[in-house]
């Protein structure tokens, strides 16, 4: 299996191929519905994102708390289609990968081939297992949303499949 | 007359709520694990394997099956010999939840306000309370846990009574259509036919209650669950949109009374992690 580390260069994301499995190391953020709202919100008045987008990859998932001496507890990915309405201006402000799970809309897979950036697909439900290639979790904004807050992951061998690549093929329409 | 005291409840829903979110529901551990054997393509293959060993992580190191631990469904029926005592009902159920998520790091995730506000409550409380009053004298308590990628794929739909059973056939098979790859098939499909318009919507959640490997009582019915079941696998969905042979687990169907004029359909789509357990206190 395709062991990646992030970032990735221009290069290895236009490398990639739909449908196939990676190992994900590196940093990433999680952000899905009310975090993405208010980054939003945000650039919408011009403000600084607590985040530096460019090259970042977003993990959509709202993990369950972490016990004593985890990194994080259960954190499998939510529904992307729900974050559609916001991807395509992160994706323009340099965002270059997404993990989640499901369909996207044209606007997004149009975004992902305009920034040359990589949508990948992780197994819904897996959450425990998943919980095992998160390493360390740090708070970033957004801390009253919970769940929903903007933190920073360290993840290693974090398994997953490309699901949309820089050409805008999807896994889900493979054969 | 038959005194029960709401702690009781409160204790039991705390520990069903802790339970249910790491054990997967044993008839859909082996329904997974069969349909494992027929997934063929290396994708499906994949994920299948993955959402086994995910089974196993869970419960072994007791971490949720998955993050997204559900929004708390109670339904309780109570025997009218009962005397409920020791306090208010309702709280002791939201209590019960409360504790239950909140004493195992489980996911509080449900909002006060659905539109302005959505501001946390933090102890994953409201839960959705069904009371019924029954005969006897016990309490009997359903619950269940339910995640909302798949809540959001639901749906409802009016039908009238020439479009038969293959109107219900049709709008089944559209709406799990519709739920795609998105709300983690492989999935357990609850239908309510019947009722009214709330009611058909009630039966659906309902029928998810039942295990995965028991029929509808009714021969017409169970026949039904089986065709939907074949027409559903043959969409080629697969685990986790992946294409394959398992698209849904299971087709559950709870049917019931309706007026002359109708016949409500409601389809209550729901993931793999089919979280749901009994109680009976008497």
């Amino acid at each position: 299996m395709k062991k990646l580390r992030l970032p990735l260069s221009e290069e290895e994301r236009m490398s990639l191929k739909a449908g196939e499995p990676v190992l994900l190391s590196g940093e990433i953020y999680t952000a899905r519905d009310a975090a993405h709202k208010k980054l939003h919100e945000l650039i919408a008045q011009g403000k600084e994102l607590p985040v530096n987008l460019e090259g970042a990859t977003i993990y959509y998932v709202g993990p369950t708390p972490a016990k004593e001496g985890q990194a994080i507890g259960s954190a499998g990915p939510t529904t992307s289609g729900r974050m559609d309405p916001y991807a395509p201006e992160l994706l323009d402000l340099g965002l270059k990968g997404m993990i989640g799970k499901g369909r996207r809309n044209q606007a997004v897979k149009d975004a992902i081939i305009r920034n040359k950036a990589v949508y990948f697909v992780a197994v819904g439900g897996a959450g425990a297992l998943l919980s095992h290639s998160i390493k360390k979790r740090e708070m970033v904004a957004f801390e009253e949303l919970l769940a929903e807050a903007l933190t920073k992951l360290t993840v290693e061998d974090f398994p997953c499949f490309v699901g949309i690549d820089c050409t805008g093929t999807d896994i889900y329409d493979l054969d | 007359m038959k005194e029960i005291d709401v702690r009781k409840i409160e204790d039991a829903i705390a520990s069903m709520c802790s339970e249910i979110a790491v054990v997967y529901n044993r008839p859909i551990r082996r329904a997974l694990e069969k349909a494992k054997e027929t997934e063929t393509g290396e994708r499906a293959s994949a994920v299948m394997e993955m959402l086994i060993e995910n089974a196993e992580i869970a419960e072994k190191e007791n971490i949720p099956i998955c993050q997204d631990t559900g929004m708390a469904i109670v339904f309780l029926k109570i025997g009218q010999e009962v005397h409920l005592c020791g306090g208010s009902l309702n709280e002791a159920v939201n209590r019960g939840v409360e504790r239950g998520y909140g004493e195992n790091y489980l996911r509080a995730s449900v909002v006060a306000d659905p539109l302005y506000e959505r501001k946390n409550t933090k102890t994953n409380t409201p839960a959705v309370i069904y009371t019924e009053i029954t005969d006897g004298e016990e309490v009997e308590i359903e619950i269940m846990a339910k995640g909302f990628g798949s809540e959001n794929k639901s749906a409802v739909k009016m039908l009238t009574p020439a479009d038969g059973e293959k109107g219900v056939i049709d709008f089944v098979v559209e709406t799990v259509k519709n739920a795609g790859p998105n709300a983690c098939p492989p999935f357990v499909i609850g239908v309510g036919i019947g009722g009214t318009f709330d009611y058909c919507a009630v039966l659906s959640k309902k029928a998810l209650l039942r295990n995965v490997d028991e029929h509808n009582p009714d021969e017409k019915f169970a026949n039904l669950e089986k065709v939907l079941l074949n027409e559903i696998n043959a969409l080629n969905i697969g685990p986790m949109g992946f294409h394959g042979k398992t698209t849904a687990l299971a087709v559950q169907i709870e049917q019931a009374p309706t007026h002359i004029a109708g016949m409500p359909v409601a389809v209550n789509v729901c993931c793999h992690v089919c979280r749901h357990a009994k109680a009976v206190i008497r």
